[in-house]
């Protein structure tokens, strides 16, 4: 017999908190990039690309946080490449993040077989470790939910912290702020618009980066084909639920991790048919975003800024 | 320059890109390549295969093409592909008896209503609630895959180990018009398809309003029409036809719903779109170089044990180098008055 | 020496020129919008650039600012010849641009708005807002230019945020500021003010160049006054120099009428009724308050005011575009008020919108097309409302680009390929071919040259004298004054006046256009 006890405990908090890594890595990269006016569908690829390049560089040099520096940089060289294709070539945004998410799912499935001979799942590498926090952890309760987590969790929350100070308390985010909404404003005011938006989508590729390489380092520790599974755009779902705010998007990551977490515990307990529970996320962002609270504004213009 | 240059370029670079990659995994370029030419053109058997799988995408490239002229972009094709291909299945296997004149007509519009219901659903939450379409179609389609997925395994499941469906009444069944191979009338379907879209985009009433939301709603709206309603029929009839790729797939080819039997067809239709230069005659031809590429892949595959996603590398690659130009051009000619005024 | 080598030198310390552009030529597809311009301001003048919409005034001040480049010709600050490739590169000579659109980023505050670029900095790393605040602040002082600094820019009324502009260029350092159409937003109040400030802005020893197809304005505020026409230098002229006629002569290049043939109307009966209605704007703040009028045949209602006051917000409510949240339009005494767009144009009424390019055409789709557009679901154009009757379409668009002189290649040309004027006859053959009954042009005749302005002007008093109720809301008040039987005042979303043209003038209008009260 299956008690509600066994759903609902600690171990279904914390695994919120678990799952909402990755989406809160991907909805604050989502804002960086909209902010500076880029729709950034792409972050699915960056996460999974992301996700891949971690395993790899960590089965390659034994060192997990390796695979991390190496997640970010790939996540941030994708949304380099993103940027050149909008910004530079004024090329439609949906359709290059569109191409980012479609080469990511072959080269990551082609790259596995190729290295592993497997294009299902890597071999298992080394991962990141788990930290508790002294003090932190020993609160009843909560302790047990927050106390105890792989650091990319801390990191997440800390960059919310900082997301949210850099674009409404730094001249940079002043500049990111304005490019987005009126880059003929900031042009005139001797912004140059094209950098501040290649550094939007840059730094949104690397946190997205980042999200893959808590998913295939912090959460397990191998590749799985897909592994993502559009979390990318649950992030995205995220971001406009949190009206493109760094804390907002934070709190709108844990609900749908609540979901995830929720999802896996029902899975795992056969409660349902494993189909039915796998879809929940996704059917609560169709619902999120039928339901947003009014009409949910971006606060960009995101047509390509071209000069005569 | 002739209008088919940039995609001719987007193809060479891809394929330039591709090479590079196989190069450094440890494969022969050209001797890949070869493999795939003659796997897909070499005989009647490639060439035959290479058209069943260039039908589906069709279908899903005509749905793309159908929400973008709206303005629209439907990147859940192949969510509404597969449920297409569910309900046409159900139909097909539902009844006995029925003369094949009245059964496939009754399968086909089953996995087009299949489609359309995948595709009416985000519409109605973008004209009312404004959601980005871009999402819900995406989250729709993973919805679709876990619903066909649990239905095929669970309530509709024949006996066996294959998650698949029992096989449809012989009186549902789209002929083969190309034996050995698999090829159906499933692609009489497509050309007649491609040349409705045609004449709906460009000589009807519905096709005037469509066109005219996507490229500029408030001057639709002035004009008396409904955006609201024109977004809806745009997006539910998009829905419709990638369902009615998925009924023929199944009526033609596989005879039953399979779980898995879709190897993208959907994503296969974004990028059969956009090399296709965004018109169905383009698309019809774009369709034969994917399908190409996955027949072709198919055998290489085979013989080569190169693994299949080099087909998708390839097909990204297409996309993005065809994003970049594409719309370059359009941006430059309108970008003097649009920077000024945005 | 040798004459011609002094003279260079001499005209370099007798004159002390702060701007030289010499022979600046840009041509855009089209349309050549610079022609060799020579063009000289003095330091610490106000120096007008007068012209018709069009001339070419706003491009070679925007070659100035560094936002064009120049196809030839050189420009020299200061004596030192210079080549400005972006607007920063121009504010580090010290010219500074306040421009008709306002470049302003609305969700930021003032103080945000005017630092944005150069920020100061706190530890190097954070925005030092008080610093900011202190710094601007200063400005405000020395130049008499009051605004709240903490306020968001888009909760600003237009005439303050255009000061916002001012306070931005000086802080950035500019010695010259230039002032693209200033007074198009303004009250006549306003205007004042302005003024007020610009000669604050010369006694505190800056140079200003006044962009303006205003001329009574650019007479009267400005030193000197260079006149530009379709693209050349017409001359440069001492304000004492020259009067208003031989400015307007040299504007326009011939004598310009200001008179329509109107026929006296024998019945008349309310076509449009506005009953107290009701309406918000985009931001949710009220734009109609309880406002009400009514629109006869044969008659044109002359709606005067200056942009803002709820116009945009009025004929969207009209047209069906804006939901309104009380009150009633009666259209030829059936209630409307809560009919679509497409009812509406069933019911009559045609509009000419305000942005042709942005709501009265669709520039990717053929003349033809647009010329369908509102009528395309209906017969003959539509058998069936399916199938588009193509031979139908073609025959009427032929018609109509006889009938109302299109000037296009042919009907399939896309509307973008167009010129300005061309597109509005585009727009005014399909809305007033459908033979409406009431007709709401709005600003009709912005952005045309001086023949395209006649043409729509005569066609608006064509219709009105075949018995079309014509709504004319224009912030052009020679037009009100040229066109109306009866005008009214629109202020802060509610008719203040209605007057008889013959009993009322230029200051009495004004006034009323402020929010003050006739006597």
């Amino acid at each position: 017999m299956v008690e509600l006890i066994d759903v609902i405990n600690v171990g279904l908090f914390a695994a919120t908190l678990r799952m909402a890594t990755p989406i809160a890595y991907g909805a604050l990269g989502g804002i960086f990039s909209e902010r500076v006016g880029i729709v950034n569908i792409g972050l699915e690829g960056m996460m999974l690309t992301g996700a891949f390049t971690g395993v790899t560089v960590s089965f390659f040099s034994g060192s997990p946080w390796l695979g991390v520096l190496a997640a970010v940089l790939i996540g941030g060289l994708l949304g380099l490449l993103h940027g050149v294709i909008t910004v530079r070539f004024a090329g439609n945004q949906v359709v290059s993040g569109t191409g980012i998410n479609i080469f990511a799912l072959g080269f990551t499935a082609y790259m596995s077989q190729v290295l592993w001979g497997s294009r299902g799942a890597s071999e298992s590498v080394s991962g990141l470790p788990e930290i508790s926090i002294p003090l932190l952890k020993d609160i009843p309760v909560i302790g047990d939910i927050i106390g105890t987590h792989t650091p990319l969790v801390y990191l997440m929350i800390i960059i919310t912290v900082i997301s949210y100070i850099v674009l409404f308390k730094t001249p940079l985010g002043l500049r990111i702020r304005a490019v987005g909404e009126r880059p003929d404003a900031a042009d005139t005011a001797g912004i140059n618009v094209h950098r501040t938006k290649y550094l939007g989508v840059i730094i949104s590729g690397m946190l997205a980066g980042l999200g893959g390489a808590f998913l295939s380092l912090g959460h397990l520790t191998l590749f799985v084909w897909g592994m993502s599974g559009g979390r990318g755009f649950i992030a995205l779902a995220a971001m406009i639920f949190g009206k493109w705010m760094p804390f907002g998007a934070f709190g709108a990551s844990v609900m749908f991790g609540f979901a995830d977490a929720l999802q896996m515990r029902l899975q795992a307990l056969g409660l349902l048919p494993p189909q039915i529970i796998l879809a929940i996320p996704y059917i609560l962002t169709v619902a999120v975003l039928a339901g947003v609270v009014g009409r949910a504004i971006p606060p960009s213009n995101y047509k390509p800024y071209v000069k005569e | 320059m002739p209008k088919v240059v940039p995609q001719i370029i987007a193809i060479l670079l891809a394929f330039v890109v591709g090479a590079i990659t196989l190069l450094l995994t440890g494969y022969s370029p050209l001797e890949v390549y070869g493999v795939m030419l003659t796997g897909a053109f070499g005989d009647t058997f490639g060439i035959g295969q290479t058209l069943t799988q260039a039908t589906p995408t069709v279908f899903t490239a005509l749905a793309f093409l159908f929400a973008y002229k709206c303005g629209l972009f439907n990147i859940g094709a192949e969510g509404q592909f597969l449920v297409g291909a569910f309900t046409a299945a159900l139909v097909g296997i539902s009844f006995n008896g029925l003369p094949f004149f009245i059964h496939i007509p009754f399968a086909l519009i089953a996995g087009a209503l299949g489609g359309a219901a995948l595709g009416f659903i985000p519409a109605v939450l973008k004209a009312e609630r404004g959601a980005h379409e871009v999402i819900t179609t995406m989250m729709l389609s993973y919805v679709a895959l876990y619903l066909t997925s649990y239905l095929v395994n669970y309530p509709f499941k024949a006996p066996g180990w294959v998650a698949q469906t029992v096989s449809i009444a012989p009186s549902a069944e789209l002929p083969r018009i190309l034996q050995p191979t698999q090829l159906s009338a499933s692609i009489v379907l497509a050309v007649l398809l491609a040349v409705l879209t045609q004449y709906t985009l460009c000589r009807t009433t519905i096709g005037y309003e469509v066109r005219a939301i996507g490229l500029n709603p408030s001057a639709a709206e002035s004009g008396g029409i409904s955006i609201k309603k024109g977004m809806i029929m745009a997006l539910t009839i998009s829905g419709a036809i990638a369902g009615l790729g998925g009924a023929g797939e199944v009526l033609g080819v596989h005879r039953r719903f399979i779980e898995g039997f879709s190897p993208g067809y959907g994503w296969d239709g974004l990028a059969v779109a956009l090399v296709g230069g965004l018109n169905p005659v383009g698309i019809l031809l774009a369709s034969v170089l994917f399908g190409a590429l996955r027949s072709g892949g198919i055998t290489m595959n085979r013989v080569m044990h190169v693994p299949l996603d080099i087909v998708s590398i390839l097909q990204a690659l297409v996309i993005l180098f065809v994003a970049a130009p594409m719309l370059f051009r359009y941006i430059l000619k309108r970008g003097g008055i649009k920077w000024w005024n945005s | 020496m040798d004459k011609k080598v002094i003279s260079p030198f001499l005209f370099f310390i007798l004159v002390p020129s702060a701007i030289q552009m010499r022979s600046i030529t840009k041509t855009f597809p089209g349309v050549v919008a610079n022609d060799k311009i020579d063009f000289v301001v003095d330091k610490g003048e106000i120096h007008g650039l007068l012209g018709e919409n069009g001339a070419g005034k706003t491009v070679l001040m925007n070659i100035l600012y560094g936002l064009y480049t120049p196809d030839d010709g050189k420009i020299v600050v200061n004596g030192k010849e210079v080549e400005i490739d972006s607007p920063r590169a121009a504010l580090d000579l010290g010219i500074g641009m306040v421009h008709q659109h306002f470049m302003i980023v609305p969700s930021l505050t003032v103080v945000e708005n005017i630092v944005l670029g150069r920020e100061p900095k706190k530890n190097r790393i954070l925005l030092d807002t008080d610093k900011a605040l202190r710094d601007v602040k200063d400005f405000c002082d020395r130049y008499r230019l009051e605004v709240d600094l903490k306020a968001p820019m888009h909760s600003l009324p237009v005439g303050v945020q255009q000061r916002v502009e001012i306070l931005k260029a000086l802080y950035r350092g500019a010695d010259v500021l230039i002032l693209d159409e200033p007074t198009s937003v303004l009250t006549p109040q306003e205007v004042q003010e302005l003024f007020k400030a610009v000669q604050a802005l010369k006694q505190q020893g800056k140079t200003v160049i006044f962009i303006s197809h205003k001329l009574r304005e650019v007479l009267a505020i400005c030193d000197r006054i260079t006149v530009l026409r379709r693209g050349k230098i017409v001359g440069t002229f001492k304000v004492n120099e020259t009067n208003l006629s031989e400015l307007a002569r040299m504007m326009v290049g011939r004598e310009v009428h200001f008179k329509f043939n109107k026929e006296q109307p024998e019945i008349q009966k309310v076509v449009l009724k506005v009953e107290n209605v009701d309406a918000v704007d985009d931001r949710g703040l009220p734009a109609l308050k309880s406002i009400g009028f009514d629109v006869r045949s044969s008659e044109i209602l002359g709606i005067a005011g200056v942009e803002g006051n709820g116009q945009t917000e009025l004929v969207e409510a009209l047209a069906g575009l804006r939901k309104i949240t009380a009150g009633r339009i009666l259209l030829d005494d059936i209630d409307a008020t809560k009919d679509s767009p497409k009812k509406r144009i069933q019911l009559g009424t045609s509009v000419v919108p305000e942005d042709r390019q942005k709501r009265g055409l669709i520039l990717d789709f053929s003349v033809m097309e647009n010329l369908m557009l509102g009528s395309h679901d209906k017969p003959p154009f539509a058998t069936n409302f399916i199938r588009i009757n193509i031979e139908e379409a073609s025959s009427y668009a032929r018609r109509l680009i006889e009938e109302f002189s299109i000037k296009t290649p042919d009907k399939d040309t896309l509307a973008q390929h167009l010129s300005g004027g061309t597109q509005q006859r585009v727009v005014l053959a399909r809305e007033f071919s459908r033979n409406p009954k009431l007709i709401i042009a709005s600003q009709p005749t912005r952005g045309l040259d001086i023949g395209a302005t006649e043409y729509v002007r005569g066609k608006l008093v064509e219709m009105r004298n075949h018995g079309c109720a014509v709504l004319l809301i224009s912030a052009d008040l020679d037009e009100i004054w040229a066109l109306s039987d009866r005008i009214a005042v629109i202020y802060e979303g509610q008719i203040v006046a209605v007057k008889d043209p013959e009993k009322t003038n230029e200051s009495e209008l004004g006034l009323l256009m402020a929010g003050g009260k006739s006597g």
